[in-house]
């Protein structure tokens, strides 16, 4: 950069001005400029980032210890979150089982199969809407459909079918997006050999798009951890019970008595406070003593585990995608 | 290069430019050719390509004989890579483009509705302008076409991929990395090669290429040139080139597209190469060739 402007006034370069003058001032400022600006930004979002970690790790220390992650919450003490943030694993765990296999699914018919159409226009127009829709709308539908109408109640997978609805058009966009990234020659070349386009799709096309499908599984992912209020009214918000790990009763037809199966982790209809949802909660009517301790905590340990999802599928896709391209 | 062994002179014919056509009574290209001793591979009969409204190709028939090389030359826009890609039906997957005519692979008719594109496209492979392997290794670029087609013995894998890259002249170059390489660290002519392997695995008998060696330098087209020679012992082959010196070289027989004037390609004359270079019958194909225009 440097370099390059010092030598524009009076360069080396002898009796030849007009090769010089072809970079005015004006258009090597802006090139500075735009340089500047964007590498500005750049590390903005990163001290953003970094400020946020810093803040939360700082405001955490000394509260996270391994009681704190797996113990259950406590009214008079400082407790621990062990339920909560198992609500939210396992709340990940159901939406993205639905939310994955459909979205991609949905994603490779609209690349591959639906072609351009008004109705598949209608239908990007449809995904992007319904993404864009304020996440407490999505909140309070589920609540008249799942909790109301199906007499569920407040139930993990109440809340997990709400967020699917709210996630899996960002999934089809998303992966559809990650399809349509891979160069048309691929599927040339693979038709030309006398794959069929099912073929074409599974050994070529799937592999080749696995780094633009993780980022739309990962974006999901952080919705999915992050939202509270599509939760609230269908997933719940009490103060869960202790879960005992050991009990595998999900749920009985004939027996109506809830509470058994309530304190099995495994169950999917039971209410389910999820860690974010735990955060507004206390934050917003909390009087206990330690509420800004429990509150910074779990803002810790969610960021931590947003990161850690984040390699994780990261890591997952490199290993996809050496696999599928291998065999 | 005994060419006028291989080749029987076709009917040649004029192509009326802007007047409707109108159909004259004559014997078509395959009747003319079929008494002779060739084994005609592929017959085209009549064969239009339009994209939408706009006709690429009008009106070609001509032949291809069984284990030699036709050139199809010409300027950019006449239509040669359309016409070729209608031997393996890679025109199905341009949205508009319709096909009218025959083509036939040893008497078939490749356009009937109940061919199988899939086998079709097993039996004439097809290498393209831009070396293409798949972001695999070396082994599993090759491996494809068997893999898809059910073949998953290891034993018969290792053994179809070791001939193919043999047969593609590469197998010395890569022999030590097959697993670990990947397609795409090869050079240029390295991939192109790799692309002619990946083809020669499916066991294919016709080869079509398109502009095979022109993203290539002088000493890769040169290996693709004579790799072609050796081919087309066991293979017919049709390859689309801009080189004419590279027609000359590598094809027995020379095909002279060019452009009407509502911008549809036809067939001007196919005839033995070595007459196409020194005697052509039409003024268009001698201007051409000397470099008068296109």
């Amino acid at each position: 950069m440097t370099a390059t402007t010092g030598r524009v006034a009076g360069g080396p370069l002898g009796p030849k001005p007009s090769l010089r003058r072809k970079t005015s001032r004006g258009s090597l400022l802006a090139d500075r400029a735009a340089t500047v600006v964007l590498w500005g930004t750049g590390v903005f979002v990163l001290a953003l980032l970094g400020a946020i970690i810093v803040h939360f790790a700082a405001a955490a220390w000394g509260v996270v210890s391994p009681s704190f992650v797996l113990s259950d919450p406590s009214d008079t003490g400082l407790g621990g979150i062990g339920p909560l943030l198992w609500n939210s694993i396992y709340m990940l765990a159901l939406t993205m089982l639905i939310a994955i296999p459909v979205g991609i699914l949905g994603g490779i018919y609209m690349s591959e199969y639906a072609g351009e159409n008004p109705i598949t226009s209608a239908i990007r127009f449809a995904e992007e809407s319904i993404s864009s829709v304020p996440s407490i709308v999505v909140g309070l539908f589920g609540l008249i459909l799942f909790v109301d109408n199906f007499k569920w109640g407040f139930t993990v997978l109440g809340g997990a079918l709400a967020l699917t609805l709210f996630n899996l058009p960002l999934m089809t966009r998303l992966s559809e997006q990650a399809l349509r990234a891979v160069p048309q020659e691929e599927r040339t070349a693979s038709l030309a050999l006398g794959a069929t386009k099912w073929q074409t799709i599974r050994h070529v096309v799937l592999p080749l798009a696995i780094p633009g499908l993780i980022t739309g599984v990962i974006l999901t992912a952080g919705r999915v951890f992050g939202e509270a209020a599509v939760l609230l009214f269908t997933a719940g918000l009490g103060t869960p019970p202790h879960y005992d790990f050991t009990n595998f009763k999900t749920f009985s037809l004939t027996d109506t008595n809830t509470a058994w199966w309530h304190s099995s982790p495994w169950s999917p209809l039971r209410p389910g406070t999820t860690l974010s949802v735990y955060i507004y909660k206390l934050q917003s009517e909390g009087l206990g003593v330690y509420v800004n301790q429990i509150v910074d905590g779990c803002a810790a340990i969610l960021i931590s585990m947003v990161l850690i999802f984040n390699l994780g599928a990261r890591l997952l896709g490199r290993i996809l995608t050496r696999r599928l391209t291998a065999a | 290069m005994p060419a006028t062994a291989i080749y029987s002179e076709p009917v040649l014919r004029r192509v009326e430019v802007t007047a409707p056509r109108v159909e004259v009574a004559r014997p078509s290209a395959a009747e003319a050719t079929a008494t002779e001793t060739g084994e005609i591979k592929i017959a085209t009969e009549h064969v239009s390509i339009s994209y939408g409204e706009r006709v690429a190709v009008r009106d070609v028939s001509l032949n291809v004989q069984a284990r030699s090389i036709l050139a199809l030359i010409g300027p950019s826009g006449s239509g040669k890579s359309t016409f070729l890609r209608c031997f393996n039906r890679m025109n199905d997957l341009i949205p508009g483009a319709s096909v009218q005519g025959e083509v036939r692979l040893d008497g078939e008719n490749v356009m009937d509705p109940d061919v199988s594109v899939v086998e079709l496209r097993r039996r004439v492979g097809m290498v393209f302008q831009r070396p293409n392997p798949f972001p695999m290794s070396i082994y599993e670029n090759v491996a494809y076409g068997p893999r898809r087609r059910g073949q998953n013995d290891k034993r018969k894998l290792d053994e179809l991929v070791e001939t193919s890259l043999k047969r593609a002249a590469l197998w010395d170059e890569v022999k030590d990395d097959l697993r670990r390489k990947s397609g795409l660290a090869l050079s240029g002519g390295q991939q192109q090669r790799l692309c002619i392997a990946r083809v020669l695995a499916t066991d294919p008998e016709v080869i079509l290429m398109d502009e095979p060696a022109s993203a290539l330098d002088p000493v890769s087209t040169l290996r693709i040139e004579e790799l072609m020679r050796e081919l087309r012992e066991a293979y017919t082959i049709v390859i689309v080139t801009h080189n004419m010196q590279q027609a000359a070289r590598v094809s027995d027989v020379t095909a002279f597209f060019t452009m009407a004037e509502d911008r549809a390609g036809y067939l001007v004359e196919v005839g033995p190469t070595g007459r196409i270079f020194t005697r052509p019958n039409e003024r268009l194909t001698e201007d051409y060739i000397s470099g008068r225009f296109g």
